[in-house]
This record gives structure tokens, C-alpha cells and sequence, in this order.
């Protein structure tokens, strides 16, 4: 028994599945760009970070009135975040018809808004090859979960322009009990080829053209 | 062997296995972009774990807050500190596998499994306080400026743990390769049925007791010259914790994201001391988790080295082998660290 316990114990301990943990709360507003003839041209995000994380990044940046901060005072950390994430993607991810489609770095219309100790990152990622397609999706995420995603909740996303278009919303559901036992149960040294996890947990917009 | 060996050498494989998994799986950056898999969502216990430390930092914010108008929320900013840091080191991180995979490789004792893992957590505090007060109170340097200095420090921790591991990798390597070698010595010198068996037996134990104070010491001399690599007969005696320092330090030098964030955010708050106290706070909290599991580790080990006593020989072979595993697993560590293969956290993104 003792051993059975040891065994639990040092497996538990050692063989965590590899996950992170959030450091940073994002709440976003996203809108997807239409064009007139129903090609799509891009994505805007509106990233509104928590408290704590918002005074952490807005350490070292001056300001004429104290605790409030303008979009020209904010304009380098703003430059500094949209470099960044370069790197990360952006953390969005697209597809047309099931196709990947490559999102480009913005462009010079990007700001950081200071309110309620709260900072907001807008930035608009343009599509590279603007195309059109019945069906979209964008895909928000960071797959190592430094950041924690989650749509605002009366205002999630919206589609600009594309008059005949709809969108739908897809939250991260919770796992239920059962979904979370299966995953545990799959030894943490083999890959999940079972279950399609990750499809069903992120933040998704889905837009549907006629 | 026994049954009861037989799953204690099995945890072990499983444990270094998952190790190496952990370490090689954690991060999909390393991936070509844009093909990083979506998050696999965590449940069962390391979900709980997450989601209760999740919880925990995000109460962190507005009990400064109150802390700024109320002192005795300061009690609570302690107290949910203490929480965070439980656990948040039971989360995935590399401190935790670092210790435990040097005390099982070095078969120390769980007393000082506890005091490393007490003293990588204070300094894991430290480093987080120092880097601020310098930083962002003396300097009023910007918060990349922070993350590029986290990114220097952690840099330098991690090549200290592929450091270490080499090192361990080395002396636990050459132990492992002394042992195999004269056990077929006597097969060729053709000793008699009875004279060999007893031979074997004695050697095993020759091996058990007296290896580390005569063979090692003559290896080591050789491979090293006046560097001593931290074997067990030095590191009974009271040279252990300066030995320990170097995994003290790789562990410990990398500050925790956390902290530092809660730090800077009591500062914009006009509470830098708030900050220093819940860092601190924050700090027992891990030491206790870490302590926990590293006196998992050891208990495993010991129990797996008194099973090799008793079979002798083939039993020695095993621990050498754990021994080199635990080695070979923190240089793992270290290289996936050090490449971003692993990126614990990611300071420099804003």
C-alpha cells in the first residue's frame, strides 16, 4: 500500500502534464474586416490586460498627470508589445475553407489605451492575400498559457463590414469530470492521440459567408 | 527480483521517462510557427493545482489594493501569498525537478533535501526583490528592461544546471561503466564454480559500501585534477552544502514571474514592503512544496538502494543506473531550458 502511494506520489509529482499557468489575464474584443465583395482583409484586436499585469508593463514609462497616461506617452511600450508578439503570432490563428491563411504584423494603426488601471492593446493584424470564404475561423490562444484569453463577455467580437455574413462565438467550455479523468488517465509520456482535445477549450470566432 | 523491487525501479524509469517528456513537450515554440498546437487543457489534480493558483495570484491584485487602505489586509496578503507559492511550485516547473533529480542522483538524505529546497526558494525570493529594487525603484527602468535583465539571470541559471548535470552525468557515468567492467573479469580468469560466486557476491558489496571513498576518488582525481566532483563521501562530511550551493544557485537564481510582477504592481501602489513580505511569503509556500517532493525522491531512492543491498551485483547496476539517469535528466532540463525548447515563462513578451 505504501508503495502504491509512493508510486502515485512520485509520478504525480514528476510527471505533471506539461502545462503552464497563467501570469497574464487578456480580456479582447475582436472584430473581423470584410470587404465590400465579401473578401476578408483582416482581424482588429482590442486586448484589455488586468490590473496587475497593466502596472507591471507600464513601469518605467513617464507621464505629465500621475496615473494617467496618454496614447502618445503610451506610443513606445505600444511599439514595443506589437515587436513582441511577433514572435508569438499574435496568438491568432486563421484559416478560409479549412486553409491556414498568414496574418501580417501591423502596420502603424496600433495604440495602447490607459483606463480604469487597466491598459488595452489595439492592434489590426492584416491578412497577407486577402481571400474569400464561406467559412472563417480565428483561432485566439497561447498555446503555452502565460496568457490567459477570454472574450469580453457583452461584447466578445463582431464583424465589420460584410454585410451577409454571421458570426458565431465559440467560448472555451469547461471539461467536465468525466472528459478530465479520461485525459489523466493518458500516461503523460504519451502523446493524446485519442481525443481532439484543443479544438473544443479555445477562443474561436467563426464567421460563415453566403 | 522482487516484486517490490521490480515497481521500485519501475517508478524510477517512469519518473526519469516523464522527466524527459515533460521537458521535451512543454513548449511548442520550438515549433515551426504557426503550427503550435491549441493548449491541451489540463484536468484531474494538476488541473485543480492550476486553477487554484490561478485563483489565488488573481486575489493577490485587489488585496494590495485594500492592504493600500486597510493594514490588516496585509495579514491576508500573507496568507494568500503563502497559497500562491504551495502552489504554485505544484505546477510543472524545472526548480522542483532539478532538486529532486540532484538529490537522487547525489543519494542524499532528506534533511538536506529540505534545507536545499528551503534555501533555493529564499533565494528565489531575493532575486526577485533584488531585481526590482534595483530596477524599477533606484533605476525607474521600463518593464522590458526588467524582462531583458530576467532573461540575463535566467540564462545563467540554466547553463548552470546543464553544468551541474554534465558533471553529475560524468562521475555517475564512469561509476556506472567501473561497475559493469569487472564483473566479467572473473568469468575470463576461469575461477573455480564456488570461488567465483563468492567473489561476485563480495564485490557487490565491496561496491555498495566502499566504492565512492576508494575508486571514484582515484577517477575523479584523474578527470578532474583538483576539481572534486560531489560525491557522497565528501558530501557527508560538512562540504555538502557548498557542493549543494551550485544547484542552490542554477534553482534559484531564475526569479519567479509571479513575483515580480506582484512586486512592481505594490510599488505602483506606493507598497513596495507589502510586495517584499508577500514575495517572501510566496516563498515559504514553494519551499514547502519542493520540500515535499524532494523528500518524495529521496524516500524513493533510499528505498530503491536498500532493495540493491539486498540484491547484490545486479541491484548496484540499477542505482548506478538511476543515479546516471537523474544525471543525464537534469542536463536535459538545463539544454531545454537554455534553448527555449522549455520557456518556463516569458518576461520579455511586453
Amino acid at each position: 500500500m505504501f508503495l502504491r502511494l509512493l508510486c502515485a506520489a512520485v509520478f504525480i509529482a514528476l510527471a505533471a502534464p506539461a502545462s503552464a499557468h497563467p501570469h497574464v489575464w487578456i480580456t479582447m474584443k475582436s472584430e473581423v474586416l470584410i470587404g465590400p465583395d465579401g473578401v476578408v482583409t483582416g482581424i482588429r484586436h482590442h486586448w484589455a490586460f488586468d490590473d496587475m499585469f497593466s502596472a507591471f508593463a507600464l513601469q518605467g514609462t513617464e507621464s505629465k498627470e500621475k496615473g494617467k497616461y496618454t496614447r502618445d506617452e503610451l506610443a513606445p511600450l505600444a511599439k514595443v508589445n506589437v515587436e513582441s508578439l511577433k514572435d508569438y503570432d499574435y496568438f491568432t490563428y486563421a484559416s478560409a475553407d479549412g486553409k491556414k491563411i498568414e496574418l501580417l504584423p501591423p502596420t502603424s494603426d496600433y495604440w495602447l489605451d490607459y483606463n480604469d488601471s487597466v491598459l488595452t492593446l489595439n492592434f489590426t493584424l492584416p491578412v497577407k492575400t486577402p481571400v474569400k470564404a464561406k467559412e472563417l475561423k480565428f483561432d485566439i490562444y497561447d498555446p503555452s498559457i502565460f496568457i490567459d484569453f477570454a472574450f469580453d463577455k457583452t461584447e466578445p467580437g463582431k464583424i465589420v463590414g460584410g454585410n451577409h455574413c454571421k458570426m458565431d462565438v465559440v467560448y472555451p467550455r469547461e471539461m467536465t469530470f468525466a472528459e478530465g479523468k479520461a485525459l489523466s488517465d493518458i500516461p503523460a509520456d504519451q502523446p493524446n492521440l485519442t481525443m481532439a482535445w484543443g479544438e473544443k477549450f479555445t477562443n474561436k470566432l467563426l464567421v460563415h459567408c453566403p | 527480483m522482487s516484486p517490490l523491487a521490480r515497481c521500485a525501479l519501475a517508478v524510477f524509469a517512469v519518473a526519469l521517462v516523464c522527466i524527459a517528456a515533460d521537458a521535451a513537450l512543454a513548449q511548442p515554440f520550438g515549433m515551426p510557427r504557426g503550427a503550435a498546437p491549441p493548449p491541451a487543457p489540463v484536468g484531474g489534480l494538476t488541473g485543480y493545482i492550476l486553477a487554484k493558483q490561478a485563483e489565488f495570484y488573481r486575489l493577490l491584485s485587489g488585496t494590495i489594493r485594500a492592504a493600500k487602505a486597510d493594514g490588516s489586509a496585509g495579514w491576508t496578503l500573507l496568507g494568500i501569498s503563502f497559497l500562491y507559492g504551495i502552489f504554485h511550485a505544484a505546477g510543472p516547473g524545472h526548480g522542483k525537478a532539478v532538486i529532486s533529480s540532484y538529490l537522487v542522483a547525489n543519494d542524499e538524505t532528506w534533511r538536506r533535501g529540505i534545507i536545499l529546497s528551503f534555501a533555493s526558494a529564499l533565494l528565489q525570493a531575493l532575486t526577485a526583490i533584488v531585481i526590482v529594487a534595483i530596477a524599477a525603484v533606484l533605476l525607474n527602468a521600463t518593464a522590458k528592461a526588467m524582462g531583458d535583465t530576467v532573461r540575463v539571470v535566467e540564462i545563467v541559471g540554466y547553463s548552470l544546471i546543464v553544468v551541474i548535470g554534465l558533471r553529475l552525468l560524468w562521475v555517475k557515468g564512469r561509476a556506472l561503466l567501473r561497475l559493469l567492467r569487472p564483473q566479467a573479469a572473473p568469468v575470463h580468469r576461469g575461477h573455480d564454480h564456488h570461488g567465483h560466486d563468492h567473489h561476485h557476491h563480495d564485490h557487490a558489496h565491496d561496491h555498495a559500501h566502499h566504492d565512492h571513498e576508494h575508486h571514484d576518488h582515484e577517477d575523479e582525481a584523474s578527470a578532474w585534477g583538483h576539481a572534486h566532483a560531489p560525491e557522497p563521501s565528501e558530501l557527508s562530511g560538512k562540504h555538502w552544502f557548498r557542493r549543494a550551493l551550485s544547484a542552490v544557485i542554477a534553482v534559484g537564481l531564475r526569479p519567479c514571474s509571479g513575483a515580480i510582477i506582484v512586486l512592481v504592481f505594490a510599488l505602483a501602489q506606493g507598497l513596495f514592503w507589502i510586495g517584499v513580505a508577500s514575495t517572501f511569503a510566496m516563498g515559504l509556500g514553494t519551499a514547502i512544496t519542493v520540500a515535499a517532493i524532494a523528500t518524495l525522491a529521496v524516500g524513493a531512492r533510499s528505498f530503491a538502494g536498500r532493495i540493491a543491498k539486498a540484491k547484490p551485483g545486479r541491484g548496484m547496476v540499477l542505482v548506478r543506473l538511476l543515479e546516471t539517469g537523474a544525471a543525464a535528466a537534469i542536463v536535459v532540463f538545463g539544454v531545454a531550458l537554455l534553448t527555449g525548447y522549455m520557456a518556463s515563462e516569458r518576461m520579455g513578451l511586453f
